[in-house]
């Protein structure tokens, strides 16, 4: 199937891109970890966005805790600026059921009221259980459920996408 | 096979720290770290134990445990019920499983448990349900393994890590369970040299095979420490004469800025409270540059959200 990927930095700034025009003064640009943080730094540089880069843990707030608990390595939630009427622009490298994004929005309102969130994904790989849709995405494809779609991070800084 | 780990050796209860593998404590630590910016945000809490019910079973009066064990179950958005149980109604045995059986009934999930004797915890933790999980929250003179964990915490926040650390704690170790865990805690996680400081009679024989120096001197004990943990003297429990007053222990043992000027200069001074001020600590080291007691009560907060949240979590995968 789609046995090669496209280069993950191509997508990220097509996706800056698209972002651009749409940039605030207002705008936070936050990260969910892992891979979202990775994709959220190279757009905070391509955007060159003023305010501070907000990174995001959900394994507070994640709907499957009961049953396979906490995740070993829960890093902090760091949001750098007040939220109050801001525009989030949320960022996840890969949006598939949408329960990450649920658990992030509903973290964000533990830190304040923000005025929009927008969502911006490297890949959108469909099969979404949840209402959510992306507002902008680097790449939308549909990939078997049993695939899983993997954003790596060389030591180099260098990040690719991978089909498993 | 320790009662406190599941068969895939993630954690089942908190009865004591003796025997907790250096992992289990560490993501004890770090999970705790990650609760610590939560009591900081416009929102204090996160909604991990939504619609657990968590029940503080207190048959030995607490203030400061109980009341930071509930503000870390609410943070976590847990239901909590507290019970404040007179052993003198108690007729051990028998009545304490009644009244958890009773408790169980009525769906409770975890049960924070305080009893004046040792093994009260471990007790009940035989007894309940598969799906319940008891956190000791100090059982006689045996263990306070939450109280442990902060301690640690504290110690890791101000010092970094635990590889180089000389660490004393001095006064009443042998009614204290506090100073049981704390041993175990910083024996398990690799600090070199671990002191204990105290007159003859307020020590457990055999205490040296926990790991410890014996010192009962405090300008040889406290020389060259990074940390100096006080203990309280416990008056409640001192029966019989252990100690001719405690005048007489503050002038040999009761920190004073004096004395602690054997310590190095950057060495930090704890105390799990309530203190005895003018007896085992003076109010100018207490309230001194150098005391990180306050820092500890609000770390216990995010030390014990992370248990429990380690504790009540699914382990399915």
């Amino acid at each position: 199937m789609h046995a090669s990927l496209p280069d993950a930095n191509t997508l990220i700034a097509q996706l800056a891109a698209a972002i651009a025009p749409s940039l605030t003064p207002e705008t936070v640009i936050v990260g969910i970890h892992t891979g979202g943080v990775w994709v959220a730094e190279r757009l905070h540089a391509l955007l060159k966005c003023a305010t501070p880069l907000g990174t995001l843990d959900i394994s507070f707030y994640r709907d499957d805790f009961s049953r396979i608990g906490l995740h070993p390595q829960v890093k902090p939630s760091t949001l750098p600026v007040d939220l109050e009427g801001r525009d989030i622009l949320l960022i996840d490298d890969v949006l598939h059921s949408g329960r990450t994004v649920r658990a992030a929005m509903n973290e964000l309102f533990d830190y304040g009221r923000p005025a929009t969130i927008r969502l911006a994904v490297l890949v959108d790989r469909g099969d979404h259980e949840l209402p959510i849709r992306p507002d902008f995405a680097g790449l939308t494809l549909t990939v078997p459920n049993h695939q899983n779609i993997n954003l790596s991070r060389l030591d180099d800084g260098h990040l690719t996408l991978s089909l498993a | 096979m320790n009662p406190q780990l599941n068969q895939d050796g993630s954690l089942r209860h908190l009865l004591t720290l003796d025997g907790l593998p250096r992992a289990i404590l560490t993501q004890i630590l770090d999970t705790a770290e990650s609760f610590m910016d939560v009591g900081e945000r416009e929102v204090k809490k996160v909604p991990l134990l939504r619609g657990k019910s968590i029940f503080n079973l207190f048959f030995e009066p607490s203030t400061r445990t109980r009341t930071t064990f509930e503000i870390a179950a609410k943070r976590l958005s847990a239901d909590v019920v507290n019970l404040n149980i007179s052993t003198s109604s108690q007729t051990k045995g028998e009545a304490i499983l009644d009244t958890v059986d009773n408790l169980a009934a009525m769906h409770a999930d975890m049960f924070i448990v305080r009893h004046s004797q040792s093994g009260a915890a471990h007790f009940i933790a035989r007894n309940v349900a598969p799906h319940i999980s008891v956190i000791n929250a100090g059982d006689g003179r045996h263990a306070h393994p939450t109280q442990g964990l902060l301690d640690m915490f504290t110690i890791r926040r101000f010092k970094g890590d635990f590889h180089n650390l000389t660490v004393a704690i001095v006064g009443d170790v042998l009614h204290s369970r506090v100073a049981r865990s704390q041993i175990h805690a910083l024996t398990t996680l690799g600090v070199p040299e671990v002191r204990v400081i105290a007159p003859k009679t307020l020590l457990p024989t055999g205490v040296e095979q926990m790991g410890v120096k014996v010192y009962h001197d405090m300008t040889a004990g406290l020389a060259g420490c990074d940390v100096v943990i006080m203990l309280r003297l416990q008056n409640e429990r001192m029966k019989g004469a252990l100690l001719p007053s405690a005048q007489e222990y503050f002038k040999f043992f009761g920190l004073t800025p004096e004395k602690l000027a054997y310590a190095k200069p950057d060495a930090i001074v704890m105390h799990p409270g309530p203190m005895n001020r003018g007896v085992e600590i003076d109010s100018e080291v207490a309230d001194g540059p150098q005391s990180v007691i306050l820092p500890q009560v609000t770390y216990g907060i995010a030390v014990r959200m992370a248990v429990m949240a380690l504790l009540a979590g699914g382990s399915a995968t």
